[in-house]
Formats: structure tokens, C-alpha cells, sequence
């Protein structure tokens, strides 16, 4: 038996270095899953990392990338910092996709400065009542939300399709499954020409910005704080436990909901069944990767979005299947928290050390 | 003393060493105890006992040094190996199922060595109207009392021969009645052979029961005595130090204007084996303390979570304020009204084990000007902070340090300092000097006593009558969530508050104190 021990101090530094650790041995593995598959590890790493962004225009697709994932994962780190365990960013940017293309395509005759904030407004408020549901489910009959929001997800996702086979199919598309293409008033202005990059990243650095200022200096996200460390302390000093729920899902509901519309009035121009290839779900790994912290969730977020592009790469350039992509989070995540169990825990394999040590632990907890 | 050699001592120690990360437990500690004697293991909260008593029972590996078990030298493997050598414990906190009959109880304890039940009933019995500790054997363990509790745990050491029994603090859950009958059964004990263990922080006790008497202080043995022939004072010494005062008399005020009215406040737990509050009413004056005595698990819990609004009750009216009724209002809404809290968890209820202490002062300082617009002034914070922790001389780095890493009577000093910092008109504190050393208990008392000259309102509820013999003014019990009546504490006697703990004591006495005091 192998047993883990808790080492006494916890080093804010190694903390940090954790992600950093994890991203290296992602590459080691990489490097050797290569190998294994025939591959040249250092051209394959170079095709999957660095190739991507080795001109302009790559830079830009890294950037649309990054926007819907910043957004997701910053709003989830608000909600995490309560420990709200919101699993449901998928969900409430397909409901953002689906209401803002709805309210685009109402407005699709119409012409004005006002219609590209309605849109974006729909669609904020879709990914908003989306976690809302959520939060109700909790505060009100204590469904334990990791569940609740998963299943969302699928019934959002199940809506989405729905609507695109339905009422919002467009009526001149030959019966393809996607909506019509909105109008120019409704979509985002991309910021460099000949790219695809558009104002969603903006909004994705601006939301870093205001979710900083949030946690570090309101004492709204001081109460989120204290509500996600210690419940019973928020209770005693007054803090009304089940209002911050709803304010912090809120605010992860909207802003996922604003990368589900980000994408379909951006990039895509129109509602499409695939609007995320899992940018809610990689939000997740990219929140804990970042440690929670705006700064962290930006690099972590980049990282994230260089490895969508370099999956997409290695398809096209060495044959590998999509499915790397998923690998490579799955590794980066599993990593992470072995990482982290490591920095935290000593590991005592008992039949090594001094055979007096080993059951004193196991004794201890049962005595407790 | 003459013939020491003839019999060997039951358990001797030599130079017990015990580390844990960043922390010598137990620095090469020599302990002796003879059969029959009654040793106490005498120490303050983090002296090491806690930790020595459990390298006796087998629970811990010393890192060096030996034990000896009638004479010869043994390593105790685990609890089962202990005891099977009649090495018997009873520890503070009792593991034991509600749901469960005693017998079934001590049945799971014994394990095989049980047999069948009828007879183990009858042996339980047997054992305990033979040391004078009644108890029925049938009876279902929530509907005991902490006290029998307790004796069901002792009786569970001597239903087996027993050679050596290890006491942890057992009367910090008794009535001072209840601690007079638990003496005379361990006297009974030690004159038929039993050695016994008793490990306290109270003096008195330890001079009333115990024939020796080995102090702790800081993991190191600082000294050893006769217990009758020394006074409280040179103990305390032994256990504290030269340099830290111990503690002194207060004088008693009486006030008659009151801020909190509390008239038939009751409430039924939602927990099935909480206690229910019945018809409480009392008053606590400007410029006074109030003590409420009990052992725990009588109401206490209950009754500070409706005070400090937590827990939600029905009837509004039953706590007023002098502005009005604040039974409907938010904790929030009553610290706005002047009210400061002192929860018994410190760490997890009064502070954020992983907050700095700057953040654990806007915890509940946020009332008091560090928070303007929503947004949080660190600058402020961190000056409260600094405040709190100048004043009442808490021992930490700085306001960045994390709550977690302070002591328990550090974090204590901080966190009373930081409720009466916000100038409270009522404070109301639980348990406030629980596992505290007797330095930061005085200096939480001082602290507690200029609050009340400076015209508040004090609330303390807590287990430790001497305590609130100390401190308080008026003072009162609470026994299955009814309340004693109160009296003036010089008009009062610790008997008289340990038989009302027990519960002795008629509605009508109650009435009477009550129109008393209103």
C-alpha cells in the first residue's frame, strides 16, 4: 500500500510552478506518444506548437480561438472561488449561441448601431437564465450543481440542434442545418483586415480586467472568497450565502454566454449545429490551470488554443487523428493534478521505510 | 518511597522523543507510575500530554526512547495490544454510536473478546454499581447524558482487567458534582491496585485526586511533585513559566439597564439528537457579563445560533434589542445594531483558515468604514488589521499571516480583539478561553472586562465554571435547553451552579430570578 502524507508547508511558489511542470511533462509524453506512432517527436511537437503561429494570420486564428475559452474560463473562476461547481460553460455558450443568433436573425432586415449590443445583450442574458436554472435547482432544492449543469449541457446542446433543423433553419439554404447569414449590423467588426480576429477578444480582456478588480478589490467577490473557503464563516459574518450563488453564477452564465454569441456573430456569421468544439469543457482545465487567477487563466488560455490549432494542424500535416487534441488536454489536466497532489503530499511506501512509521497514520485517522 | 525496587513501577518512560513536522512534541520525556498510584499528567494546551498518552496506548511510535511495562521493556504495537496488557483509555471526545444500546456499544468496543450480550450486560452491571457509577445497560446512548456518556467509556475499560487507566481531561465535561462522584470511583480504583493516569490543566482537581504529579511544558518535563504539597500557584508556575501572569480577581459590578431581552424563546432542533430550546428568558445589562454555565450539548449551540441570527426562529419577539424586536433580523442586520460575536470554532467559523489576517479583520470588520461602494480600502483594512494585532499583543509576523498558522489562543486574542475593536454594545462570546494557554486566557479576560467598564453588554457562554466565576457578574445554567435561574455571582456558590447544570432546579425558581432581574 502506498499512502500519502501532508507536507507541513504549502509554497505559494511551487504552486505556481505546478502548471508550469505539468505543461513540461505534456511535452515529454508528447514527444514519446510521437515516437510510438512513427512520427519525428521533434517535428511533430514543431507542426503541433509552433507552426500554427508562425505567420500573422496564425497568430489572429490563436487569438479567436483564445476569446471563447478566456471568456468561459474566466467567468468560471468566479464561480469556482465560491467552489460553485459550475461544469455547465458548454451549455450556456450554446444558449448564448442559440438566443443572440435568434434575436441576429429577427433583426436580420435591420440596420443601426444598436443592433450588434442587442444581439450581444440576447446572448449574454440566454448563457445568464441557462446558469440561472442551475443556480435555482441549488439554492432552492440543493441539487448538487455538478450534475444539474451537465445535463444542461446536453439539453442546451439538443436545443441548439433543434433549432437549426426548425424554426430557425434558413427557408433559401437547400435544407442544410444552419440559420441564414446575419446581417452586417449584427456581426462583430474583426479588428485586423485579412484576419478572422474579432472583438470578442477584447471583450474577453476587458472581462479579465473587471474580474480581477472584482475578486482582489470588491467585497463582493471578498464575500465569493470567503462563501468558497469557509461556508460557515460567511454565515456568521452575515454574508447571504445563497444570493452570492446566484450573482456568481450570473456572472459565469453571461460571460459564457457571451463567447456562444461572440462565435456565431463573429467567426461564423451564422448558427451552425457546431458552434464550440468543446470550449466550455476546456474552460475548466484552462480555470484550474491558471490557478484561478486572471493572469494564469490568460496564459493557460493561449496555451489551450494553441493546442486546438496544432490538433488541427497535425490532421492536416502528419495525418494524426483529431482526437490528439483531446489527448493533449486530457494529459495537461491529468498532469496538473498529479502535480499538484505531489507538491501538497509526500508519498511513504511503508514496506520500504522504517517498518514503525506506516500504521501510525492509518491509527490516527481512526481514532479521530 | 522506601522500597521502590521490590515491585517495579507498572509503566516507566525513559526519554520518550516524539517530532512532527515542525513541531517537537515530546522531547525525551521520563515518566513513572507506580501500581496503585494515582499520576497526574499535568501541562497546557500543546504541552505535548495529548501526544505521550497516545505513544502509551500504542497509537503513536515514539521516535526514540522505551517503555517499560512492569519492569520490562515493551513495544506496544497498537490500542488491541494495549489493551491486552490492561492498558484502558478514556478520551475526550467519546466514540461512541447514539443509535446503539450501552451493551451494543461496548460489545463493538471489545470486539471478540465481548462474548455473548445477556452476559456482557450483567457484567456491566456488575462494574458499575460496584464503582458507584449508575448506569443502565439498555438504555439507548442519545438519551444519556454527557456524564454517563462517559462512565459508559470508563465502564468499557473495566469490564476487562484492567492494570493502567488514561483519563484525557475527564472532567471538563462533568458537573462539579458529577467530578465528586468520578473521584471517589477512581480512588476505589487505585486502592484495588489500578493505576491511573489523569491528564488535566485544572489545579484543583489535580491537587484534590492525584498522588503525583509529572508537568509538561512545551514537550519537556519541567517538573514533578506532590500535588497536595504544593500550591495552585507554584503548579501554574511549573506549567507556564516565571514570565507569563496568571490570571487575578475581578471586581464584580451591578448593572440593571438591559440591551439584549431575551423572554420564552424556543425553539425545536432540526438535528434528531439536538437539544430543543424551552421558554429561555434572560437579560444581559449594559455594563455587565453575563455567564451561562453547562455542560456542552445542553442547548448551547442552539441557543447562540438564534442570538446570533444564524439560526432562524419563530417567534420574533423573544429577543429585543433596546431599539426593538431583532428575532426576524439577518446576523448582518444585528451587527449593524450594535451586536459582535464570538463563535466557539475559531478556525472555520470566527476566521478564514486560509485568509491573511488583514482579510480575516474585514470578515467582520466590513461594518466599520473598510468598505466604501463595494469596493474594499486595503489601505484601512490592513490598518485594522495592525490595530488588532498591536493591541491585544497577538503573536504573528504581520497582517499577511495566514489565520490557520497562528496558535489557538493567538487566533483567540485576534478574533475577540477584532469584535471589540468595532466597540460592540452587546458581545457575546462561546467559549472564549477554550484550549487556550493561561497567557492569552488572562489577557482575553482583561480584554473582556474593560469591554464591560466601558458600558457593553457581555454574553459568555462556556463549560468552564471557574471561569465564569471569575469573570462574570450574574450568572446561570443551561441543562436540556432550560435555563437556571440567575443570580448575582457572589450571591451564588459553584455547588449551586454545578446542581443547576445537572438540571436541579424547579420552574419557579426560574420565574422568580426572572422578575428579578427584569
Amino acid at each position: 500500500m502506498i499512502k500519502l502524507e501532508p507536507r507541513g508547508q504549502h509554497s505559494k511558489l511551487m504552486a505556481w510552478l505546478s502548471p508550469v511542470l505539468a505543461g513540461c511533462l505534456t511535452l515529454v509524453s508528447g514527444a514519446i506518444l510521437f515516437a510510438l506512432l512513427g512520427q519525428d517527436p521533434a517535428e511533430a511537437l514543431h507542426t503541433l506548437l509552433i507552426m500554427p503561429v508562425s505567420d500573422l494570420y496564425g497568430v489572429a486564428e490563436l487569438f479567436v480561438k483564445a476569446a471563447p475559452i478566456l471568456l468561459c474560463a474566466i467567468g468560471l473562476s468566479v464561480v469556482f472561488k465560491a467552489k460553485v461547481w459550475n461544469i455547465g460553460a458548454e451549455g450556456q455558450l450554446l444558449m448564448g449561441g442559440l438566443i443572440g443568433s435568434a434575436c441576429a436573425l429577427q433583426l436580420i432586415d435591420a440596420e443601426g448601431v444598436w443592433v450588434l449590443p442587442l444581439v450581444l445583450l440576447s446572448g449574454m442574458v440566454g448563457g445568464a437564465l441557462w446558469a440561472l436554472l442551475a443556480a435555482w435547482l441549488k439554492t432552492y432544492f440543493n441539487a448538487n450543481e455538478i450534475l444539474t449543469t451537465i445535463m444542461l449541457n446536453y439539453i442546451a446542446l439538443n436545443l441548439l440542434i433543434w433549432a437549426v433543423h426548425g424554426p430557425l433553419k434558413d427557408p433559401d439554404g437547400f435544407n442544410f442545418p444552419e440559420s441564414a447569414m446575419f446581417s452586417d449590423s449584427a456581426l462583430l467588426p474583426t479588428l485586423i483586415d485579412g484576419t478572422r480576429i474579432h472583438y470578442g477578444m477584447m471583450f474577453a480582456l476587458f472581462a479579465v480586467v473587471v474580474v480581477w478588480v472584482l475578486l482582489s478589490r470588491s467585497f463582493l467577490g471578498f464575500q465569493i472568497k470567503v462563501l468558497g473557503l469557509d461556508a460557515s464563516a460567511a454565515r456568521l459574518a452575515g454574508f447571504r450565502e445563497k444570493r452570492l450563488v446566484w450573482i456568481a453564477m450570473l456572472i459565469s452564465g453571461a460571460l459564457a454566454g457571451l463567447a456562444g454569441v461572440g462565435e456565431v456573430s463573429g467567426p461564423l456569421g451564422q448558427l451552425v449545429p457546431q458552434i464550440s468544439p468543446g470550449y466550455g469543457y476546456a474552460a475548466i482545465i484552462v480555470a484550474f490551470l491558471g490557478r484561478l487567477h486572471p493572469v494564469g487563466i490568460l496564459l493557460a488560455t493561449l496555451l489551450m488554443a494553441l493546442i486546438y490549432m496544432g490538433g488541427e494542424m497535425a490532421q492536416i500535416n502528419l495525418g494524426l487523428p483529431i482526437a490528439l487534441t483531446g489527448l493533449f488536454q486530457g494529459m495537461l489536466l491529468f498532469y496538473l493534478l498529479a502535480c499538484d497532489v505531489l507538491i501538497n503530499f509526500r508519498i511513504r511506501i511503508p514496506a520500504l521505510s522504517r517498518s514503525a512509521v506506516a500504521p501510525i497514520a492509518s491509527q490516527k485517522e481512526t481514532v479521530r | 518511597m522506601a522500597e521502590p525496587h521490590v515491585t517495579p513501577p507498572r509503566l516507566t518512560l525513559r526519554g520518550i522523543t516524539k517530532a512532527y513536522p515542525g513541531c517537537l512534541a515530546n522531547d525525551s520525556i521520563d515518566l513513572n507510575i507506580e501500581p496503585a498510584e494515582i499520576h497526574a499528567l499535568l501541562g497546557e494546551n500543546g504541552a505535548g500530554k495529548s501526544t505521550l498518552m497516545k505513544v502509551i496506548y500504542g497509537l503513536v511510535k515514539p521516535d526514540h526512547g522505551e517503555l517499560l511495562w512492569d519492569g520490562l521493556p515493551i513495544d506496544i504495537r497498537d490500542p488491541a495490544h494495549a489493551r491486552k496488557l490492561g492498558i484502558g483509555m478514556v478520551f475526550q471526545h467519546f466514540s461512541l454510536f447514539e443509535t446503539l444500546t450501552v451493551t451494543e456499544n461496548i460489545a463493538l468496543a471489545l470486539g471478540d473478546d465481548a462474548g455473548d450480550l445477556p452476559t456482557l450486560a450483567k457484567r456491566i452491571s456488575e462494574v458499575s454499581t460496584r464503582y458507584g457509577m449508575a448506569l443502565n445497560p439498555d438504555r439507548e446512548v442519545h438519551t444519556l447524558s454527557v456524564g454517563e456518556r462517559q462512565r459508559v467509556e470508563i465502564v468499557r475499560c473495566l469490564v476487562q482487567p484492567i492494570k493502567l487507566l488514561i483519563l484525557d481531561e475527564p472532567t471538563s465535561v462533568l458537573t462539579p458534582q458529577e467530578v465528586e462522584t468520578l473521584f471517589v470511583t477512581l480512588r476505589q480504583l487505585a486502592s484495588e491496585g489500578c493505576s491511573i493516569l489523569f491528564i488535566s490543566h485544572k489545579l484543583h482537581e489535580v491537587r484534590a485526586l492525584c498522588h503525583h504529579a509529572t508537568i509538561l511544558r512545551a514537550g519537556r518535563v519541567s517538573g514533578e511533585c506532590t500535588p497536595q504539597e504544593e500550591s495552585s500557584e507554584s503548579l501554574a508556575r511549573m506549567m507556564v513559566g516565571d514570565d507569563t501572569p496568571i490570571s487575578t480577581d475581578y471586581p464584580k459590578v451591578l448593572a440593571d439597564e438591559p440591551f439584549l431581552q431575551v423572554r420564552g424563546l424556543s425553539r425545536l432542533s432540526e438535528d434528531p439528537f439536538g437539544v430543543d430550546l424551552q421558554s429561555i428568558s434572560f437579560d444581559v445589562h449594559t455594563g455587565e457579563i453575563l455567564g451561562i454555565a453547562g455542560v456542552a450539548g445542553n442547548g448551547q449551540e442552539e441557543l447562540l445560533g438564534a442570538l446570533s441570527g444564524e439560526n432562524e426562529i419563530d417567534n420574533h419577539d423573544a429577543i429585543h434589542f433596546p431599539h426593538g424586536a431583532v428575532g426576524q433580523l439577518s446576523p448582518r442586520q444585528r451587527r449593524a445594531a450594535g451586536m459582535a460575536f464570538v463563535p466557539e470554532e475559531r478556525l472555520g467559523r470566527g476566521a478564514v483558515p486560509d485568509m491573511s489576517l488583514k482579510d480575516n479583520a474585514l470578515l467582520t470588520g466590513f461594518l466599520t468604514g473598510l468598505v466604501k461602494k463595494g469596493m474594499i480600502s486595503h489601505r484601512k483594512t490592513r490598518t485594522f488589521a495592525e490595530q488588532i494585532i498591536e493591541r491585544y499583543r497577538v503573536k504573528t509576523p504581520g497582517t499577511e499571516t495566514h489565520a490557520a498558522s497562528l496558535s489557538g489562543g493567538n487566533l483567540q486574542k485576534f478574533i475577540i480583539g477584532r469584535e471589540i475593536m468595532q466597540q460592540p454594545k452587546l458581545l457575546i462570546a462561546a467559549h472564549p478561553t477554550w484550549g487556550v494557554d493561561i497567557g492569552a486566557a488572562t489577557a482575553i479576560h482583561k480584554a473582556l472586562i474593560e469591554l464591560r467598564d466601558k458600558g457593553a453588554a457581555i454574553l459568555v457562554v462556556s463549560e468552564d465554571i471557574d471561569e465564569l466565576f471569575q469573570i462574570s457578574d450574574r450568572i446561570g445554567a443551561l441543562c436540556h435547553g432550560r435555563l437556571s435561574p440567575i443570580k448575582p455571582t457572589p450571591q451564588t456558590s459553584i455547588n449551586e451552579v454545578g446542581r443547576w447544570m445537572a438540571g436541579d432546579f424547579s420552574e419557579t425558581d426560574v420565574a422568580s430570578s426572572a422578575t428579578v432581574s427584569a
